[in-house]
């Protein structure tokens, strides 16, 4: 179908777009890469009155190494972080995860920014960003406010901004020394929404697991963290046995839904499998390291 | 009708000027009001790949964008890549490898393989199946694209 008829500005500044979002009372959406966005006002899910186009807006697209942190610009696209070398240095959990975005005309227009907006429940960048602790930098009408990645994605398709702010940066922490990475996603196609999917991190000190992160996706209306796994893994070395009780933990973090695409058993038991292999890959990637 | 926009695009290489309602999609600006029908329009929601066309030299879905978004910037499209008696290196490969056969999905698939070709390394046939998830053929079962495409990594002029 076509979009329906709506209004259109370009906003130059993050102020003017902000304005703009203000005066129009809930009844506009912020245009970036349109991703997103242009298939529900093809499918006519969203008829705004205007659409406020951010791609514009100078300033908005870097990844910068600032000391002990990596930080992206809200109109980043996926392609960009994909392919950077600061991201694939410090970061290379990023760099494998968004492989997996969609197909490469989509991570060409995709921005991080409204990737993370949109908080699909599916999605990769929000499981990353929360795998990462990614701090969210949002502009809104009362100035800047920043928010943790954990307190940032509310439900499903729901982020923590009012309809009048922006999101203009994420910091990502860079990993620490001696951290391995695991990734991995079942999807009924590469590039589609995961069934399920996993990112870990594992930081080793003394031969034990000082540092454990486990995000998923897909299994639930928002992406999430594995705590209980994270903390059972806390202080050890990684062997068979606790990869297990990990897995089984993971299991029961989690209640995913039925769909068209899996059902809810065959979720939780993927997560289980994704993770198990996330953390082993995670271990030999740390491990096999010299220090 | 809502009020329409001045635009200037470049488009294979041609400056065009246009009265365009915000709402309209490049797709149908490139085929309706420019009369490039080459791009083809398959499922209108970022799914097929078929009206896959080059912004700023990136492949990009003409459907997921608006023609207002490409104000200022440089589109190519299929007709961009060759014509009858002068295709270009992908093109010819496609001829060669009997890569079509009803030719709905071409322009997305030339396209889309442009700039894979540009892109990644394309080292196995399953990198090539990878990057090409996002166009749908439903003729040819994909093995003679797959071959097409192998059959240009590395040649000069393939990804242009």
């Amino acid at each position: 179908m076509k979009p329906p008829i709506f209004d259109y500005i370009a906003a130059t500044s993050v102020d003017a777009a902000v304005a703009a979002l203000a005066g129009a009372g809930g009844e506009a959406k912020i245009l970036a890469g349109g991703q997103s966005l242009v298939p529900m006002l093809n499918f006519r899910l969203l008829r705004p009155a205007l659409l406020i186009d951010i791609d514009r807006i100078p300033g908005l697209t870097y990844i910068e190494e600032i000391a002990d942190r990596i930080r992206v610009g809200a109109l980043t696209r996926h392609y960009q972080l994909e392919t950077s070398a600061i991201i694939a240095r410090h970061l290379p959990v990023l760099s494998c995860a968004m492989t997996h975005v969609a197909h490469l005309a989509i991570r060409n227009r995709g921005t991080i920014g409204g990737s993370l907006s949109h908080a699909d429940p599916a999605a990769e960048l929000p499981m990353l960003a929360l795998l990462l602790d990614a701090e969210f930098h949002i502009a809104g009408p009362g100035g800047k406010r920043v928010v943790a990645a954990r307190d940032f994605f509310l439900d499903a398709l729901t982020a923590d901004l009012d309809p009048a702010e922006i999101l203009t940066e994420i910091a990502l922490p860079k990993l620490p020394p001696r951290t391995g990475w695991g990734f991995e996603e079942v999807a009924r196609r590469h590039g589609d929404f995961a069934i399920a999917a996993t990112a870990v991190t594992l930081t080793v000190a003394d031969g034990a697991i000082e540092q454990a992160r486990i995000a998923l996706t897909g299994v639930g209306p928002t992406a999430l963290r594995a705590t209980e796994a994270e903390a059972m893994l806390t202080g050890c070395p990684l062997d068979g046995a606790l990869v297990e009780r990990a897995i089984e933990a993971v299991r029961s973090a989690i209640r995913p839904d039925t769909d068209l695409h899996a059902s809810s058993d065959y979720r939780r038991h993927l997560a289980g499998v994704l993770a198990g292999r996330a953390l082993s890959a995670a271990w030999r990637r740390v491990t096999e390291t010299p220090a | 009708m809502s009020k329409t926009r001045d635009i200037t695009v470049t488009v294979n290489g041609t400056i065009h000027h246009a009265a365009v309602e915000p709402r309209l999609l490049l797709a149908d600006f490139l085929r309706h009001t420019l009369g490039l029908t080459g791009t083809h329009v398959g499922c209108e929601h970022g799914v097929c790949g078929a009206c896959t066309v080059l912004v700023d030299g990136d492949s990009a879905r003409s459907c997921l964008m608006l023609a207002i978004q490409s104000d200022g910037h440089s589109v190519e499209t299929v007709e961009s890549l060759g014509r009858l008696g002068q295709m270009s290196v992908l093109q010819k490969s496609f001829h060669e490898h009997h890569a079509l056969q009803c030719g709905f999905c071409t322009p997305g698939m030339l396209m889309t393989a442009t700039d894979l070709l540009r892109k990644y390394p394309l080292a196995t046939d399953d990198d090539i199946r990878r990057g090409l998830s996002g166009n749908l053929c439903r003729c040819t079962g994909y093995d003679h694209i797959v071959k097409a495409i192998r059959a240009v990594v590395g040649k000069s002029g393939a990804a242009r």
